[in-house]
């Protein structure tokens, strides 16, 4: 009843941005009943992407990037405490300070935190720093404001080489260790990779590529002094960082029955999650990094995005359907974009580019450092990619969502000279690579019909 | 009426006044609209934004071919090239004005406009007649956009006739006289292009803090202006940088006067200026229509047009497109999710948009509390010829 909808228990577990968005579409859209927000951090939501832009360059402070509220959620926020299970036929959510709140409708958005280094000693050497939070953003600032001699990145997706930027920006020597052949060649795929490859050693980025980092070394004093590359080199550095991409917040569910695994908790389009029979529940909806779901546009597979936007869309959506009965529910249907700017380029893109089997540089060219590469998978246009050419965005975001033919069609005004000329996406598996992918593609093909539920523990 | 006399209509000066419901017209004959002498208009919302970001749509004249090609070999200012000499040109001209490299330039000029705002509003006294245009919304941007690229202000009466000439020659429509347009725009084109390249020589090694000091000081060569470049399109920075703030300044007032309830809550809360400005890009923009010319044949909504046509976007009828705005022909300074084509968008997109928005706010804040009891002596007023760039040439009022 449409009535009741409006009223009740919401509990949502996660106060960062998607947490943050989602209750104020709840209070937007009507919601007047009891509203109560879990974040594992004592802080207020924050944006994370200045963090390792503009925080790292020193133009900004860690703590103030707090994300601007577009209302007052009136909610009860109960920040600084982890949420440790939820029981679904109870319909509570347990915390880690003993209390269970109970819920009648619950929204996980837990989101990521960053893949520690495996070795858990090596891991805690003074120096040795992960980028994901606030207080990680402001430790590594400090660090680099007294002027190390050398930072180690590990790992040159989309963070790493943002690290790299702002270490160079700010005059400091830097290497960057990435097992994969070339920097953000899990997102982009092999043309943009070598770009980028160019980009970091024009500004004086010691890159090594096709290694892998095998051991961190300390002084014996518990302080960070290089580390022990796979080529048998040895990198001298006094901080490093460590950059392979994002964990999924789900350990906590692990007993809640829900479908919860490393790629994220599965949900429907209209972000209701799975459980782990794959029945799709009515009263747990999912949004943000920590969500998995189905897009038409990319074949029906379960998608799990790493992006601000897909935040925020999908928070909205969420929120919309917690609060409107089953025919006024929408879809999850946004096209996913990101950016980033690195080396002094604005990177966007739009699409999914690890969807893909053909790129064309549609538009500008590499050595103008101004560019359109367009996706294509089997035929179709599938993603687009900008470097310092944001405005053609949406023209390729039209191409895809209308599932034009691949190669776009000709007569654009600065079209590169091999605009026609479609060369393989050369995508890498992602398991290759130190950086983990911020877009996973989770799917399963029909002739891959056996699953193994591996128990974690 | 036959809709392929569209743009005749429109561009009639019996319907400057309101164009609307020929827009609305278009909108429902369209999306495009074929006129008698084979050029397209366009007035709905989705299908401008499209063709805004289309890369296949040059907004050079020189790729046009029909209804007749453009004869004109002289280089156009970037606001009419495409990428990639678009691109260089507008980044040089952006460096000296906003982010990257300098992102306090337009900010730090809120103070002194608002100031100036003050100063004109001084002669709305009660029991005065006013022309609104005369006496504040022209001499405002004016002044502003002089200080901005530092130009004296002696010489800003000389800048105001070849202003006129130039906006006429740029104006569409049947109007047979072209050539002697062209050929006056011509002389006044050469003439502003010769005082802004002196006036930059003057700066070069002696900066005095302006744009032009900046642009012609530019130390990387790589990015500077050549004489040529630097005459185009600074003469098109200080055209388009006051004509169209001096129309949205009176729309405003305008609009204000027309509808007393919004007047009286604006009064009440000045916190809602800025969006209230936003909704006078919507509702009255002082850019009505934009030309674009397609490279090659183009579907639109399953209309191909093909290459080298003339394709008038409406972005006043997109701005009012119901299926993209509830009542769209209502003024409501709180409305949400306000996406207007008010400044265009995509690669064109207003240069001196950010301006723009700060002078609004400014005119309109400093007006607001004279206009309680102000009456308008005609309604509507007289407008300008132009249809492109729409507004008033006099806006009497009594206070």
């Amino acid at each position: 009843m449409p009535g009741d909808l409006s009223d009740g228990r919401i509990v949502i577990v996660g106060a960062s941005l998607a947490g943050l968005r989602a209750a104020e579409t709840l209070r937007e859209q009507g919601f007047t009943g009891s509203l109560t927000m879990v974040g594992d951090e004592p802080r207020a939501p924050y944006d994370r992407p200045p963090l390792s832009k503009q925080v790292l360059l020193g133009k900004a402070p860690a703590d103030t990037t707090a994300l601007p509220m577009r209302r007052d959620p009136d909610a009860d926020w109960r920040l600084g405490v982890a949420a440790t299970g939820v029981d679904p036929l109870e319909k509570r959510v347990m915390l880690a300070d003993g209390e269970s709140l109970p819920y009648d409708r619950l929204l996980i958005a837990t989101g990521t935190r960053a893949r520690p280094w495996p070795n858990r000693d090596e891991g805690s050497l003074d120096g040795v720093f992960t980028l994901r939070t606030s207080d990680e953003a402001g430790r590594l600032a400090e660090r680099l404001d007294a002027g190390p001699e050398r930072v180690l990145v590990i790992g040159a997706g989309f963070t790493g080489s943002e690290i790299a930027s702002a270490c160079r920006e700010r005059g400091i020597e830097v290497t960057v260790a990435e097992r994969g052949p070339a920097p953000l060649v899990g997102a982009l795929g092999g043309t943009l990779a070598k770009l980028a490859a160019a980009m970091q050693r024009n500004h004086g980025v010691d890159l090594r590529t096709g290694v892998t980092v095998t051991a961190l070394r300390g002084d014996g004093n518990g302080r960070f002094t290089g580390a022990d590359l796979s080529d048998g080199s040895r990198v001298d550095a006094d901080v490093c960082v460590v950059a392979l991409g994002a964990v999924r917040n789900v350990e906590w569910l692990a007993e809640s029955g829900l479908a919860a695994g490393p790629r994220g908790i599965a949900c429907d389009a209209g972000c209701r999650a799975f459980n782990m029979y794959g029945i799709v529940t009515d009263d747990v909806f999912v949004a943000g990094d920590v969500s998995r779901f189905p897009h038409p546009l990319f074949g029906y597979q379960m998608l799990s995005l790493e992006h601000w936007g897909n935040a925020v869309e999908q928070a909205e959506v969420a929120a919309h359907n917690m609060v409107s009965p089953g025919p006024l529910r929408r879809p999850h249907l946004a096209v996913p974009t990101f950016w980033s700017t690195q080396f002094g380029l604005n990177i966007k893109s739009v699409g999914v580019p690890t969807y893909s089997d053909h790129v064309v540089i549609a538009q500008g060219s590499l050595e103008a450092r101004r560019l359109a590469v367009v996706y294509g998978y089997q035929g179709r246009v599938t993603a687009a990619v900008t470097v310092d050419m944001a405005k053609s965005l949406d023209y390729y975001k039209h191409l895809i969502e209308t599932a034009a033919p691949f190669p776009p069609p000709p007569g654009a005004a600065d079209r590169a000279i091999a605009a026609d000329v479609t060369i393989p996406s050369d995508v890498p598996d992602p398991s290759g690579l130190s950086h983990g992918p911020t877009v996973a593609l989770t799917g399963y093909l029909p002739d891959r019909r056996l699953t193994v539920v591996q128990p974690t523990r | 009426m036959a809709s392929d006399t569209l743009l005749a209509r429109i561009t009639d000066y019996a319907n400057r006044p309101d164009p609307y419901p020929l827009y609305a017209e278009l909108r429902e004959a369209g999306p495009a609209v074929r006129q008698a002498d084979g050029s397209y208009l366009i007035g709905t919302y989705h299908e401008i934004v499209a063709l805004l970001h289309d890369p296949r749509m040059s907004a050079d004249p020189r790729s046009r071919t029909t209804p007749a090609p453009y004869n004109v070999t002289r280089q156009p200012p970037f606001l009419r090239l495409d990428d990639p000499e678009h691109h260089r040109l507008r980044n040089s001209a952006m460096r000296p004005f906003g982010p990257p490299h300098s992102p306090g330039r337009v900010d730090s000029m809120r103070g002194e406009i608002v100031q100036l705002t003050k100063e004109l509003a001084e002669v709305f006294q009660e029991g005065r007649q006013i022309d609104v245009v005369d006496d504040f919304a022209y001499p405002l941007p004016v002044t502003v956009i002089c200080r901005l690229l530092g130009i004296p202000h002696k010489d800003e009466q000389l800048f105001q006739g070849w202003t006129d000439i130039l906006v006429a020659a740029a104006d569409i429509g049947p109007e047979s006289d072209t050539a002697d347009r062209e050929q006056a725009a011509d002389q006044a084109r050469q003439e502003m292009g010769q005082y802004l390249v002196q006036l930059g020589e003057q700066r070069r090694g002696r900066p005095t803090g302006d744009m032009l000091s900046d642009l012609v000081n530019e130390p990387d060569a790589a990015v500077r202006l050549s004489t040529e470049d630097l005459a185009i399109n600074t003469i098109l920075l200080f055209i388009a940088g006051h004509e169209t703030t001096v129309n949205l300044v009176t729309n405003g007032v305008l609009t204000l006067l027309r509808q007393p309830d919004q007047l009286h809550r604006l009064r009440e809360d000045p916190g809602l200026l800025p969006r209230a400005v936003e909704e006078l890009l919507r509702y009255e923009p002082p850019v009505h229509m934009r030309e674009r010319v397609p490279l090659v044949d183009i579907d639109v909504a399953g209309t191909t047009i093909p290459g080298g046509t003339s394709v008038i976007l409406a972005l006043a009828s997109g701005s009012r497109d119901p299926l993209r705005f509830s009542e769209p022909d209502r003024f409501d300074p709180t409305r949400p999710d306000n996406q207007h084509v008010g400044f265009g968008s995509g690669i064109h997109l207003c240069f001196g948009a950010p301006v723009a928005r700060i002078e609004a706010e400014a005119a309109l804040g400093a007006l607001i509390p004279h206009l309680d009891t102000a009456r308008l002596l005609q309604d509507p007023p007289p407008y300008r010829q132009n249809a492109m760039l729409r507004g008033p040439r006099h806006l009497p009022i009594q206070l």
